[in-house]
């Protein structure tokens, strides 16, 4: 197992949770089962420790021109107290991380990049930094907030019992300051399971006695992932990586992401690539695979189409909420169209898949 | 955690089990609580000949691939189909109702196996 490990890891051993190496953390993967957990998401409310989450703190005058000039999204219009959705390309518009940015204050932001990534994301802003002669602070506290999830049509319900009934009014996207038993937290109203929920960030110190406030089923990486793949939801270094597979953020489809006027004339790392995909349209497109026979897409499965290898999936499973395989991945954009037939290719026989765009549960 | 393992049964090191009295073969109680939910069970046809220890299935969960191998040589008599619709059975009843094959098998393949107390010290 990894080195990192969530503060709180006894307690989920003492529980008995299967662990998982991710990102360099020890992660708990499934508490009682994958299946359980994902229900509890889809039908009241569960929760996630998710403390292998990056944070990085961006603070001083020139926090908001360092992270506009290296995120593809309109940084500088984001108002105190709301979360954005962003890509960190590099000059070719590759997609290095995905991330939510929160700004805090006026002068005083916080982002989130994924496991693993927090060390190469800090070092690349201290960089630009430095290149860029702009004066902020920049600092990797990943390891002073446990990161916890709380998804599920009834996690307002339970965040209002546990945080406060002002919780209710959060909306979507927002980030709050709330204390919860004494301890300082944020709550914002994020996730990755195509639920309601909060996202909320606890003082490593006190994410043992915020964790048992919470009363409601805990979940592991298994759920957080078919639950993700059900929505559709791109997982960095899965979906994209920037050697195993680089995409930029049109194959993507996550070009409500990229505003390329943002920043002005000086834009952003890999603006004028991404402007030069956006006039030509992707190649590639990234799309969701229902499989109609028997079987299970898994990554690294080929695509085919008209006896050809044409693409691969990148992400897939048994959908607990559809009792239906489904997969994501991509391909040449003539096969990308809903309804296109291709073949899914499992243990060398080939079986029928129907594309769609990315994300299942609209016909739940 | 305590796992049952039948006294009657036979065991390969790779979790599957061959009861010698109906020739029946399915996997281990252990073996589906490390899978997690079970989602979808591949297993030869009836009449296929086997090899001991031979691939004879894939069986999938919501997170792992595991190959199936078979505790003996032998003839495929039946296959458990109600598996392929609800493969939570494997879960549910590992040494019941989510059985796999059914094999007319060669009993001298019996000795190259694990009993149950030898089956036990494995996994704990």
């Amino acid at each position: 197992m990894p080195d990192r490990k969530p503060p709180l890891y006894a307690t989920h051993e003492e529980y008995g949770a299967k662990f998982t190496p991710f990102g360099g953390w020890a992660m708990p993967v499934e508490f009682d089962s994958i299946s359980e957990e994902h229900t509890a998401v889809r039908e009241s409310v569960g929760i996630f420790d998710v403390s292998h989450m990056g944070e990085i703190e961006v603070s001083g005058p020139d926090a908001a021109a360092l992270l506009q000039g290296l995120a593809t999204n309109d940084v500088e219009s984001l108002s105190i107290g709301r979360a954005q959705y962003s890509m960190i390309t590099n000059e070719e518009g590759t997609i290095l991380d995905d991330t939510v940015i929160y700004r805090l204050a006026e002068e005083e932001f916080l982002f989130i990049p994924n496991a693993g990534h927090d060390e190469e994301m800090e070092t690349r802003w201290v960089e630009h930094r430095e290149e860029w002669g702009l004066e902020c602070e920049v600092e990797n506290v990943t390891e002073e907030w446990a990161m916890f999830a709380i998804q599920g049509p009834d996690s307002e319900d339970l965040v209002a019992d546990v945080a406060g009934e002002e919780l209710r009014d959060l909306g979507r996207f927002s980030i709050t300051e709330a204390e919860i038993e004494g301890a300082d937290c944020l709550l914002a109203r994020t996730g990755y399971t195509g639920e309601d929920g909060f996202e909320a960030l606890v003082p490593w110190d006190s994410a043992e006695h915020v964790w048992e406030e919470f009363d409601c089923q805990p979940c592991g990486l298994g759920a957080r992932d078919t639950l993700r793949i059900e929505a559709g939801f791109l997982l960095s270094g899965q979906d994209f990586d920037p050697e195993e597979n680089p995409r930029n953020p049109y194959e993507a489809r996550v070009s409500f992401a990229v505003d390329l006027d943002a920043g002005g004339s000086e834009g952003f790392v890999g603006r004028d690539a991404l402007a030069r995909v956006e006039e030509d349209g992707p190649e590639e497109l990234f799309v969701g695979l229902r499989l109609l026979e028997r079987g299970v897409p898994r990554h690294g499965y080929e695509i085919v189409a008209d006896g050809e290898t044409v693409g691969e999936v990148t992400s897939g499973t048994m959908s607990p909420t559809l009792g239906e395989p489904i997969g994501l991945g991509y391909i040449p954009t003539e096969y990308a169209d809903e309804g296109t037939e291709v073949g899914v290719r499992i243990r060398g026989s080939d079986k029928r898949a129907r594309i769609e765009s990315p994300g299942f549960l609209g016909d739940r | 955690m305590s796992f049952e393992t039948p006294d009657d049964l036979y065991y390969l090191e790779s979790h599957e089990w061959i009861d010698p009295s109906t020739g029946k073969v399915g996997i281990t109680e252990f073996a589906q609580d490390e899978l997690g939910d079970v989602v979808f069970v591949e297993l030869p046809e009836e009449s296929e000949e086997l090899s001991q220890e031979d691939e004879f299935g894939v069986i999938e969960s919501i997170k792992a691939v595991s190959d199936l191998y078979s505790p003996a040589s032998g003839t495929v008599t039946a296959v458990n189909e109600t598996l392929f619709d609800q493969p939570e059975l494997v879960n549910d009843d590992p040494f019941g109702d989510g059985w796999m094959l059914e094999l007319e098998f060669d009993e001298g393949d019996l000795d190259a196996l694990l009993s149950a107390e030898e089956y036990r010290d494995q996994i704990e």
